[in-house]
Formats: C-alpha cells, sequence, structure tokens
C-alpha cells in the first residue's frame, strides 16, 4: 500500500510539469498586455521596457517558466501587478474559504447522495424510486447560480434563518453548501443508483441470495460496496471542481474564495495571480485523484494487485 | 426415503413456458444426474429447488416441490432464505464470478456458518479452515486470507463446494460444477466433490451435460430436453437400456477410447428455440423413428420396464 501510494505520488510528478507548463504559456498566448494596464497612458516605450524588465517579461519565455516554477516550487508565486500583494498571500487568504465551503459540499453529498442513490437502488421502480429519482433529475438540471437565488429567497429574506451573503459566521456557510451540495447530491445519487443495479445483476450476488444471506446484508455489505468504487472517481473529480468551478456561487453569495479569485484577477489580466490560482486548483485536482485512487485501491484488491 | 420431490412442475417466464411438467425426486443421501443439451432447462430446474426463480423474473404457475415434508411453492421468502445455505445448498456453474471479488475467500465461506448455524468469527474461521483443508487446498490459512482474483478457477470452485458445505445441509444442488474449469481438473472436482457428499451422506443434485460424470458420479438420472422430462432411471438401466431415442443419441455421443478417428459423433438437428417448440414431442424433428403420432401427440411420462419415459414407441 506504501509503495503504491509512493508510485502514484512519483507520476504526479510529470502531470505537474505538464500542466505547469501549460498554465504558464495560456496565459501568455491570451491576447493583450498587463504592462499596458499599469503604465500610464502617454509612457514612453523606455518606461514601458523598464517595467517590463521588472516583472521580468523582457527574458525568453523559456527562462521565465524556469524562474517562475522554481519561484512557485519554494512558495513564492510572485506579486499581484493590480492588487500588489504577494500572490502566496492572496491565496491563502482565499483558499480557507473555498476548502471550508468545498469540503462541507462534498460531505453533504457524498452522505445524502449515496443514502439517496441506495435508497432508489433497493426499491427500485417503486414510488420511493421514482420520487428521489425526479427530485435528482430537478437538482441535476438546475444551474447552481439560480438555485442559490432561491434559496437566497427563501431562507435569508423570506424566513430570515440564514445571512443573505458574505463569509463572516458558520451559518453564513449553510445557504452556499447547499447550493454546490444538492447538485453533487443528484451526481453521486445517479451514480449510486445505477452502479447498485449494475452489481445486483451479477453472479455472486445471485450466489449471495443462494446461501441465504439476509437481502438488507446483500445491498449493504456486498452491493453498495462495488458501487462505491465508481462513486469514489467522480466524488475525485468533483474535489478540484468544487475549488475552483464554485464561481458562480460564491459570486451570489459574494464569498471569498479561489473562484472569485480567478475570475477577478482574469478579468484585469494580472498573470500571477491567475497562474498561481490556476496552479492551486491544479495541485487540488491532482490530489484529489490521487486520494481517489488511494481510496479505491484501498477498497478493491484487485487494483491494489495492478498497481505492484 | 424422499428427501426432495419435484411434482409436475411448470414454469413461466414472461410469455414463454421454459419448463412444462418436470417430475422427479431425490432420496437421502442419493445422488442424482440432471443431464440435458443448453436451453433444456436444467439451471432453471436448480433454480426453482433453490426457491431463486422470482430472482429471474420466472414464476411456478402449477405443482409442487416438497422438500423434507414440507411444500417449498408459496413458502414465504423469508422461510426459503432459511432453508438456503442451510437445508438447500448450491454450487454455482461458474466459480469466477460466483465469489465477491472485493472480499476475502475466508470472509466469505466463514458468512455462511456465521449466519446459519450461529457460530462466532472464530469459531466460523476454524469451521471454514477445516473444510478447505477438506477440500485437498495447501496451506488453508493463506487461502483464507486470500482474494478470489488470485486463486484459480478450481481453487474457487473447491471454495464454492467449501461455501456449499459450511452449514451441514442435507441437499446439494451442483449446477454444472465444472463447466467452466480446465478439462484436467474437471474430473479431479467431481471426485472431491462426490467423495464429501457421499461421506456425509447427502443428497446432490448433479446437473450436467456431460454424461461421462453421470457415468461415474450418479445413483439415478433424469434426462430433461426441451424443457420436459424425457426418462429418468438408474443408473446401470439407462446405459444399459436407454427407453427414450434422446437418451440412445446422448449415450452414443460419449466418445470412446480406440474409437475410429473421426467418428466423433453428435445428435443431428439443435434443441428447438424455446419460441416455437415443436408440436407433439418436441424430440420428433431430430428422432430416426418418429411417426405421425410423436408430431402431433405429446408422450406422457409413463412407467416402463424399469424406470419413466416419455416416447410413444419405448417398446419396453
Amino acid at each position: 500500500m506504501i509503495s503504491f501510494f509512493i508510485k502514484r505520488l512519483l507520476l504526479l510528478i510529470p502531470v505537474f510539469l505538464a500542466v505547469s507548463l501549460v498554465i504558464f504559456m495560456i496565459v501568455h498566448l491570451v491576447p493583450g498586455d498587463p504592462i499596458d494596464n499599469l503604465v500610464q497612458i502617454n509612457s514612453s516605450p523606455e518606461q514601458k521596457a523598464a517595467l517590463a524588465a521588472k516583472y521580468g517579461l523582457d527574458k525568453p519565455l523559456y527562462q521565465q517558466y524556469a524562474i517562475w516554477l522554481g519561484n512557485a516550487l519554494t512558495g513564492d508565486l510572485g506579486d499581484a501587478i493590480i492588487l500588489r500583494r504577494p500572490v502566496s498571500d492572496l491565496i491563502a487568504q482565499n483558499l480557507p474559504h473555498s476548502l471550508s465551503l468545498g469540503a462541507l459540499a462534498l460531505l453533504f453529498s457524498t452522505v445524502v447522495g449515496i443514502a439517496a442513490g441506495t435508497l432508489a437502488a433497493i426499491y427500485k421502480d417503486s414510488w420511493i424510486d421514482r420520487v428521489t429519482m425526479t427530485l435528482i433529475l430537478l437538482g441535476s438540471t438546475v444551474p447552481g447560480f439560480w438555485l442559490g437565488l432561491l434559496l437566497i429567497m427563501l431562507f435569508a429574506v423570506q424566513l430570515g434563518w440564514f445571512p443573505v451573503s458574505g463569509a463572516r459566521s458558520w451559518d453564513a456557510l449553510v445557504l452556499p453548501v447547499l447550493t454546490i451540495g444538492l447538485g453533487g447530491v443528484a451526481l453521486v445519487a445517479r451514480v449510486t443508483r445505477v452502479a447498485m443495479m449494475e452489481t445486483a445483476r451479477k453472479d455472486f450476488v445471485m450466489m449471495l441470495h443462494a446461501k441465504g444471506v439476509p437481502p438488507w446484508q446483500i445491498e449493504l455489505r456486498h452491493v453498495l460496496r462495488h458501487a462505491l468504487l465508481p462513486v469514489v472517481t467522480i466524488l475525485s473529480l468533483r474535489i478540484g471542481w468544487i475549488l475552483g468551478g464554485a464561481v458562480t456561487v460564491e459570486f451570489v453569495f459574494a464569498r471569498p474564495g479561489l473562484g472569485s479569485l480567478l475570475i477577478t484577477s482574469l478579468n484585469q489580466r494580472d498573470y500571477p495571480v491567475v497562474q498561481g490560482a490556476l496552479l492551486m486548483l491544479a495541485v487540488a485536482v491532482m490530489l484529489g485523484t490521487l486520494l481517489g485512487d488511494i481510496i479505491q485501491a484501498a477498497m478493491d484488491p484487485r487494483i491494489r494487485e495492478r498497481i505492484k | 426415503m424422499t428427501l426432495l420431490s419435484v411434482q409436475s412442475i411448470s414454469v413461466s417466464i414472461g410469455t414463454l413456458c421454459p419448463l412444462e411438467s418436470i417430475t422427479f425426486d431425490i432420496g437421502k443421501g442419493e445422488i442424482l444426474g440432471l443431464v440435458g443439451e443448453s436451453g433444456s432447462g436444467k439451471s432453471l430446474t436448480a433454480m426453482c429447488v433453490m426457491g431463486l426463480l422470482p430472482r429471474i423474473g420466472g414464476t411456478v404457475t402449477k405443482g409442487s416441490i416438497v422438500f423434507d415434508g414440507r411444500e417449498l411453492i408459496g413458502l414465504p421468502e423469508i422461510e426459503l432464505r432459511r432453508l438456503r445455505g442451510k437445508r438447500i445448498a448450491l454450487i454455482s456453474q461458474n466459480p469466477m464470478t460466483s465469489l465477491d471479488p472485493i472480499i476475502r475467500i475466508g470472509n466469505q465461506v466463514d458468512q455462511v456458518s456465521i449466519l446459519h448455524l450461529g457460530l462466532s468469527a472464530e469459531a466460523a474461521r476454524a469451521r471454514s479452515l477445516d473444510l478447505i483443508a477438506q477440500l485437498r487446498i495447501p496451506e488453508p490459512a493463506a487461502i483464507h486470507r486470500a482474494y478470489p482474483h488470485q486463486l484459480s478457477g478450481g481453487m474457487k470452485q473447491r471454495i464454492v463446494i467449501a461455501m456449499a458445505l459450511a452449514a451441514d445441509p442435507d441437499l446439494i444442488v451442483a449446477d454444472e460444477p465444472t463447466t467452466a474449469l480446465d478439462v484436467t481438473i474437471q474430473a479431479q472436482i467431481i471426485q472431491i466433490m462426490v467423495e464429501l457428499v457421499r461421506d456425509r451422506g447427502l443428497a446432490l443434485m448433479l446437473i450436467t451435460h456431460d454424461m461421462g460424470v453421470v457415468a461415474q458420479a450418479c445413483d439415478r438420472v433424469v434426462v430433461l430436453y426441451a424443457g420436459r422430462v424425457a426418462e429418468m432411471n438408474v443408473i446401470g438401466e439407462i446405459f444399459a437400456q436407454p427407453k427414450h431415442p434422446y437418451t440412445r443419441e446422448l449415450i452414443r455421443c460419449i466418445p470412446r477410447l480406440g474409437q475410429e478417428r473421426g467418428s466423433l459423433k453428435g445428435i443431428p438437428g439443435a434443441v428447438p428455440s424455446i419460441v416455437d417448440y415443436p408440436d407433439g414431442c418436441r424430440f420428433n424433428p431430430r428422432c430416426g423413428d418418429a411417426q405421425e403420432l410423436c408430431r402431433n401427440q405429446v408422450p406422457a411420462l409413463e412407467r416402463k420396464s424399469s424406470g419413466l419415459a416419455a416416447c410413444h414407441f419405448s417398446e419396453v
């Protein structure tokens, strides 16, 4: 198991290099010059060149990449051009908000999604299944920002149970978590249900019935365990999505977070921030899949065998 | 003494009727062979006896199955479940897919005695280790810890047999237990299984399409053809004097040592498809002696000089 972990970790190095190169390049391929944003109108070409030299933008690209990557690995992501603060500070300020929102939303969608999917699979074709699946269909089609607005109108404005926006107290988390989590619930429940129904058709399940094992035990101890394998995969892929893609929800609730930081700095062409935030998200996605792989290996001996 | 008595069972799945008037019985400690080609309804008969028919969408429309004096048809599922694994156990067709791939072998064997005999985890483990050793598997403790994918097909089938024996059942239903295995170990598995069954005085319903296995292992044989019983007799009589032309053909197909090269035989034609069974005797299109009567009238399963057969023209 430990050798598996180390091997998977080493495999991430080339992935990280490739991703970082793309992140570095994308920003240079986008039209628009950040220097133009910085200099005063009517500055001389010499002034512009001086500024470019200050930020290292006059060096060849490969050198810029090497410098940037070297610094990034030591935690120095450069200074924000517009915000004029170290990028690592900006990320450190925003990341906890994204993490708490993402972790809670992920937890919520995991627990509720698996429970709903299991119920729907066990009682398939009954009213329980139909009601659950209808809600799931609704949940997966309603866009997050709109659901967020509805929740604000009902629970914050009408009932006044939770704050409308911000991130000042714990109860400000409830509505954003619900907004992101419900979409996840739908996804997880659907995958759980289908995987359980697929597993239930396998020979070994018939054998369990032939052994006289009670149906609830078959469903929970055997079928669900198998069904969780694909669920772990989609959940691990969702980690990165929640951290970075929750931007519309962050926007609706006026919450700080990596997503809003990324969008703001993209609009301002604040390269160092964009690169830093993207790099953080890429690392989050990589760690997410790593975590997913480890959990799967812990659950399935066949995967452990394949890695050896 | 009769342990299991199956009386004119008919089964329907949707609009199809894959089993019609299946009748046979198994005595205590008896090994009964159930033979027939693919599609003759052997596995379905096994499902009926296990009470697992509803799981594959089938229903018994007619007849009765009495096990140890108790009618199984109409018995609530919870009662059936108490019989399954405890008094009637199944050895399935494909050992490669019959074990849960992510659970240790040992736990899957232990599960049966914990469930049905109320053993503690340690007692169940000891019992499983003992059983695994009896199945002549080297290093039982290592196997107990292993996962299914680490074992060969033959080893897995031994484990499935161990699971079947774990709660000391009275009847074992073995559905083509060696079909999925290499020829080299088929005989070995059958031998071990028959030996254990005989030692314990268990009844065995051995489903196979291999007449060689039948000759080797069984006391009595039921021959199925296209969802009906063609013939039933004790082993000596079946081979010495088959009453049904289909049985004769089956026996003729057994390859013999010293047989001329290129003289391997088959039965001409194929088992009719369930969607259009022929009228009359279902074997008539493949039977060399078929008459007008065979094409029009279903032959009843009648007592002959010995055993039962369903043929208009079996002389004896």
